[in-house]
């Protein structure tokens, strides 16, 4: 069965709801609980997926996206008693946000099924640290879920893990080699940044959505560049615009890059780690001679971009461009002959395209398992709009797809850097922000998915408001099913084939 | 392919870069400290990230390419902090991951140096004053060396880490 209207039409004609004022690009509507109610009914038999879930200290918001007609919506509604019916009902990756805002705003979702608590692990001075009232403090003890069975047994993995990477806790019960249920456990880099958020200025604000996850910085700082000038009404100029697009690609190129080494690695084939990382430190020192930064960190901002491209930067990047693309397909070429990490990569770590639907999982996960979207594409951004450039879709949904997706893209971000390039128009990079209130909402595709930030400004342009929410969300529940069945030595393989953020995720 | 490999590494030269100074900066900051313990000329180093952005995690990562070649110096990174010489920690210290940091140092064994990487780590960065953040890495375990940069580049992790090297030797 589906549903035969439009979101759009939904909300408007069924719901007869106006939107409110000051809500851009996409509309905002304000319902009652018995709305939300029937939204929820609703949401049963369509095809809405969940783009964000998150709170204010007496409010949730709710944003969607009709996959019929790409079109965006996001839906409010007044806490009073400070409960709202759950989304997670209808929608399941929306479950860890709900247990996220109970944490942190006290707001109860109605029907949630999993009551633990998520980012507070029961050490924080107080509890509910956003809400208007926070409360006492409460130490709490954390229940896996059980797993009963002959011959099982726990291994528990972390926050502190083997490599250099982020914290956060993994609860295998294994029969043997095979994994029965891993369980995820986050919440451990939770630095309170939406908090940190409020009542600063936007520049401020910005340094911290920078920081948000390091490896996405300069996708970070762009969605939340554009969050705040939707909700100014304010356009950067041209230049800047396709700066910007031009550093998310490098970024984008960075990421893949050592995302692939890392794979290989995990399949014991260091050989091709040692190639990519090359060319990763490549794209690093490019950025660096061209930005003045090694990530691009804090170089997009409200109102355009912070510094001009060097003038022999486009020069530079173009050789990056040719260096990479030859070495690139020197690596692709090992991988594709090599069985020995063939048969470690094929059939492993397989996840379902009805759960990549279910959970609405963007990103190389969430394309590795024929969900196709891209926010480069729809909605669409400047300069992307005006962009030709392939999206790969593929259908395996195991680890060799996810590296599939990844080495499709690094091609199409290459040339789509080439064209940047040649199409970079003259002028300003920066231009002053108006410190007009407002409501914006903004989703860029960073290279593990879509970011979605939202922002509530006060009339001074301060924020009143931020909310970010990492593609993360809806991965890292996908990891879960992905391991099942696989074997205990294949969980660094799975897990670096997702590579989610954990501080992205953590806030 | 392979034949094209070796010729291009051939004619190539390497890419490794040549080999930093110790930093002058950390050597003062390590000079008074250096009696207590002398390692040889090797360490082990355990990462922990404390609440970092994994900004910092990239560039400690990047000292393992090839470009920096961290290993041809004796330093390796290693898994367990029972193995490890040097605790490596970025990020301000959540509350949440305060516990973990501690328990890992506690893991290290004597004599132990820590180094604290990233402006997180040494002041608590864009973060200090969060309820979430618990404090400076210096607030919950001894810090000997505090490297300092947004994220601090492959070049100064080097430096430092040539310094802490230096005076064990």
């Amino acid at each position: 069965m589906t549903f035969p209207e439009t979101l759009a039409s939904w909300l408007r004609h069924d719901m007869g709801l106006i939107p409110v004022e000051r809500h851009r690009p996409w509309s905002r509507f304000e319902v009652s609980e018995a709305q939300w109610w029937r939204l929820m009914e609703a949401m049963e038999v369509s095809r809405w997926s969940l783009l964000g879930l998150w709170a204010e200290p007496e409010r949730v918001y709710l944003a969607l996206r009709d996959d019929t007609d790409e079109d965006i919506a996001v839906v409010s509604l007044l806490c009073s008693e400070g409960r709202f019916p759950a989304v997670s009902v209808v929608r399941p990756a929306a479950q860890r946000l709900e247990r996220a805002i109970h944490d942190l705003f006290g707001l109860e979702a109605v029907g949630l099924t999993d009551s633990r608590p998520w980012l507070d692990h029961g050490v924080w001075k107080g509890s509910r640290p956003l809400a208007a009232v926070p409360g006492p403090a409460v130490r709490r003890s954390y229940a896996f879920l059980p797993v009963e069975g002959e011959g099982l047994h726990q291994i528990p993995v972390g926050p502190v893990h083997a490599g250099i990477i982020e914290p956060g806790h993994f609860r295998f019960h294994a029969n043997g080699e095979a994994v029965v249920r891993l369980e995820e456990r986050l919440g451990y880099v939770h630095k309170g940044i939406e908090g940190l958020m409020q009542g600063r200025s936007v520049f401020d604000a910005a340094r911290l959505a920078a920081r948000i996850s390091g490896d996405s910085t300069v996708a970070y700082g762009f969605a939340f560049a554009r969050a705040v000038e939707a909700a100014l009404g304010f356009e950067a100029p041209p230049r800047a615009v396709w700066l910007r697009a031009l550093m998310a690609e490098m970024e984008r190129l960075a990421n893949h890059l050592g995302d692939i080494g890392s794979i290989c690695n995990d399949a014991a084939f260091p050989v091709l780690l040692t190639r990519c990382h090359a060319l990763r430190e490549q794209v690093a020192r490019t950025a660096v001679a061209c930005f003045g930064h090694r990530l691009m960190m804090d170089r997009i901002v409200p109102g355009g971009v912070a510094v001009d491209l060097t003038p022999d930067g486009a020069e530079r990047i173009r050789r990056l461009g040719t260096e990479i693309k030859g070495a690139f397909a020197i690596v692709m070429e090992i991988y594709d002959n090599r069985n020995s990490l063939l048969d470690r990569m094929v059939g492993t770590g397989v996840i379902g395209s009805h759960l990549v639907h279910r959970f609405g999982a963007g990103g190389f996960v969430g394309r590795a398992a024929m969900r196709d979207f891209d926010a480069r594409r729809t909605p669409s951004y400047p300069p992307y709009d005006d962009l030709d450039f392939i999206v790969p879709v593929l259908e395996g949904g195991d680890v060799n797809a996810r590296v599939g997706v990844r080495r499709e893209e690094i091609k199409e971000s290459l040339k789509l850097m080439a064209v940047i390039l040649d199409r970079l128009p003259e002028g300003p990079v920066l231009e002053p922000v108006p410190g007009t209130g407002g409501e914006g909402m903004a989703l860029v595709e960073g290279f593990r998915g879509e970011i979605l930030v939202w922002v509530r400004l006060a009339a001074d342009g301060t924020i009143l408001r931020c909310h970010a929410r990492d593609p993360s969300w809806f991965q890292w529940p996908l990891l879960e099913a992905a391991i099942e069945g696989n074997i205990v030595a294949d969980f660094p393989l799975c897990n670096k084939s997702f590579n989610c953020s954990y501080s992205g995720h953590d806030l | 392919m392979w034949k094209t490999l070796l010729i291009t590494n051939l004619f190539k030269g390497p890419y490794t870069d040549a080999p930093p100074s110790p930093s002058t900066e950390a050597l003062a900051e390590l000079v008074d400290k250096a009696a207590r313990r002398r390692l040889g000329r090797s360490l082990a180093i355990r990462e922990v990230d404390a609440g970092s952005c994994n900004g910092c995690e990239l560039e400690i990562q990047a000292i393992n390419n090839i470009y920096y070649d961290v290993e041809r110096f004796g330093i390796r990174f290693v898994a367990s902090p029972r193995h490890a010489d040097v605790l490596l920690v970025t990020g301000p210290v959540t509350h949440n991951m305060r516990e973990a940091l501690i328990r890992t140092w506690h893991s290290v064994p004597d004599p132990k140096w820590v180094v604290a990487a990233g402006e997180c780590a040494c002041g608590g960065g864009v973060f200090a004053g969060s309820y979430a953040v618990a404090g400076r890495v210096e607030d919950f375990v001894p810090v000997d060396l505090h490297l300092s940069g947004c994220p601090p580049t492959p070049t100064h992790l080097l430096e430092g880490l040539l310094a802490l090297l230096t005076v064990n030797t």
